[in-house]
């Protein structure tokens, strides 16, 4: 029998490998292979009507155009990106207290784990309806004529309707809110479940209070899923530019509309340089999140 | 079990409650909208009561071809929708075991939810582009005279958005089968059980009602996903880009009748999807286990 089981396991890796080709092939095709392209083309020279398969530096180049020469000031690219950064740092803020908040909500004071469920389903079932319609749906109610501005109006606290509710940087930060809030709650949810009921009883026995248990002993076990949502919201804002179009009303600019602009100019390798220098970005913040938590071990 | 809930509970409540009405507030306003009257604007107050924006929505007058654009976004989203269940469920069963490539597997398959959507989507439009070049310049002469271009819905569009939706089947994938007992299976074989009976009539039963919930997500992923389709879907739209592009040209409610449409056929979809959970959940109390029955 002992002679028989060294084969029979090889035949099971093999077979796990078979079973795991069709998704290594789709990534290999769909995403390996274009991520090579998009570095390769950002080397590329062109003109106004092709791709040109020459080395050049060329598209960096011109991304960076006059960012020497402006310092200390900050030339378009480097204002663009401060601009989407800062975005981030305030739709990521947002988003993790109010998740943090819902989740602690639905993990410490729902009781039932059936309400748990329900609970957790409504904040879920957005998600899965068309975010574009989500977006649109604030029109009603932040536009010049809107509720909120009809309401200010018949209070008396404003005598005339406030223009920077829509299409400006506070729609867009309020549509993001409103849109990836779920990328917290879920992960969070899933961390807060996790913690022994028991260390809570015992910082309550060993006299801590409850603010100083939250600080102490819930916040830091809720660690992982804090990072797995805050690289969700980070990542989406950074390469986001639909909901900065619709909502900024295609006047404020992002690192994500760098790239779309350029390619609506069928300028691919700028397109190409501008996708590397995002993704450079985008990977050294993971890179800073991931060293706080591994990914892999809280699944 | 009398003990009295903390002040905790019901400021943490209002703020669970606000945020539901924050979450669901805009949707209700653009649904209760697009019943607005034929003279009716954009906003409240309401100008009547009718159905006109929906007969004109029906009508396809106004607004560009979106019954088209639906039926290739229903299409495209079926077809992920399934391929995403088969591929992510094949994956998770490799997964459990050890094999060559794994780790690499796992971190592409990461890499790719948290690439940004325009870079993914650049890519696959320059391979496209790349690969047409070379049927042009290598094809035979009777091919390449009708040939344009490799890329479309089900090539370069398919691929695109399951580069999105298999990161997410896979994580479910994991998700359930942490929580899976093995001796289930280990007593499947033991009985004899080759091993597609022990998938069919072991995994699968226990499996399903979870692959409903990836089948979910592949579709609904699908059905809203602008980012990806944006430089790869080739030359006609699927129905949010449509409805993207709508957004600066359209100034009556109809576009509300359309999101209330849309929303409407997304609502109707998860609910089928959880009752459909349900029933399998209550199948599987009532015949999962007869331990305690005798025999």
């Amino acid at each position: 029998m002992i002679t028989d089981a060294a084969p029979a396991r090889r035949h099971l890796a093999i077979s796990a490998r078979l079973q795991a080709l069709p998704l290594g092939l789709v990534f290999a095709a769909f995403f390996v292979l274009p991520l090579v392209l998009v570095v390769v083309v950002s080397f590329w020279d062109y003109n106004d009507y092709q791709i040109i398969p020459s080395f050049t530096l060329r598209s960096y180049t011109e991304s960076f155009e006059g960012c020497l020469d402006e310092l200390p000031g900050l030339c378009t690219i480097f204002r663009t990106y401060a601009s989407t950064a800062r975005f981030c740092a305030i739709v990521w803020a947002l988003t993790l207290v109010i998740g943090f908040t819902v989740a602690y909500f639905l993990a410490f004071h729902v009781r039932s784990s059936l309400w748990q469920m329900v609970l957790a389903l409504v904040c879920t079932i957005p998600f899965w309806t068309s975010n574009v319609i989500r977006m649109i749906s604030w029109i009603p109610l932040l536009g010049r004529n809107g509720l909120v501005n009809g309401g200010l109006q018949t209070l008396h606290l404003m005598d005339r309707p406030v223009e920077w509710l829509l299409y400006s940087d506070f729609s867009v930060v309020l549509a993001f809110v409103h849109l990836l809030t779920f990328f917290m709650v879920v992960p969070i949810l899933n961390s807060l479940l996790r913690i022994d009921r028991s260390l809570i009883e015992a910082a309550y026995d060993a006299g801590a209070s409850g603010r100083q248990t939250l600080w102490t002993v819930v916040l830091p076990l809720a660690k992982p899923g804090i990072v797995i949502g805050s690289i969700f919201v980070v990542t989406i804002v950074m390469g986001d530019f639909v909901t900065f179009g619709v909502m900024g009303g295609q006047q404020i600019a992002s690192a994500g509309k760098i790239i779309e602009t350029r390619l609506a100019a069928l300028q691919f390798p700028p397109a190409a340089a501008n996708a590397v220098i995002l993704l450079a970005i985008t990977l050294i913040i993971i890179r800073v999140l991931t060293r706080i938590v591994d990914i892999r071990r809280e699944l | 079990m009398t003990r009295g809930r903390p002040l905790s509970f019901y400021v943490l409540a209002l703020a669970f409650a606000a945020y539901v009405a924050f979450l669901y507030g805009p949707t209700i306003v653009i649904f209760i909208l697009s019943f607005q009257g034929p003279a009716g604007g954009l906003t409240f107050p309401m100008n009547g009561v009718s159905l006109h924006w929906f007969r004109r929505l029906w009508a396809g007058g106004g607004i560009v071809d979106i019954g088209a654009a639906f039926r290739r976004s229903l299409a495209l989203g079926l077809v992920v929708m399934i391929m995403t269940v088969v591929l992510s469920t094949l994956a998770g069963l490799a997964f459990r075991r050890r094999f060559a490539g794994q780790g690499a597997l796992f971190y592409v398959a990461i890499a790719s939810l948290i690439v940004p959507s325009i870079v993914t989507s650049l890519g696959i439009a320059l391979e496209f582009r790349v690969l047409d070049d070379t049927v042009k310049a290598l094809g035979p002469d009777w091919f390449t005279d009708e040939f344009t271009s490799a890329a479309g819905l089900f090539t370069s569009g398919l691929g695109a958005h399951l580069t999105w939706t298999l990161p997410f089947g896979l994580l479910i994938m994991f998700a359930i089968f942490n929580r899976f007992d093995r001796r289930l299976e280990e007593a499947a074989r033991d009985l004899g059980a080759t091993p597609w009976q022990t998938f069919r009539f072991v995994l699968l039963p226990i499996l399903l009602p979870s692959l409903v919930g990836v089948a979910l997500f592949g579709f609904t992923l699908s059905w809203d996903e602008i980012a990806r389709s944006s430089q790869t879907i080739g030359a006609y739209n699927t129905l949010p880009m449509e409805l993207r592009a709508l957004t600066t040209t359209v100034t009556t409610p109809e576009i509300y009748a359309l999101g209330t449409v849309t929303t409407g056929i997304s609502l109707a979809l998860i609910g089928t999807a959880l009752a459909v959970i349900l029933v399998l959940r209550a199948r599987q109390a009532r015949q999962g286990s007869d331990a305690g029955q005798g025999v």
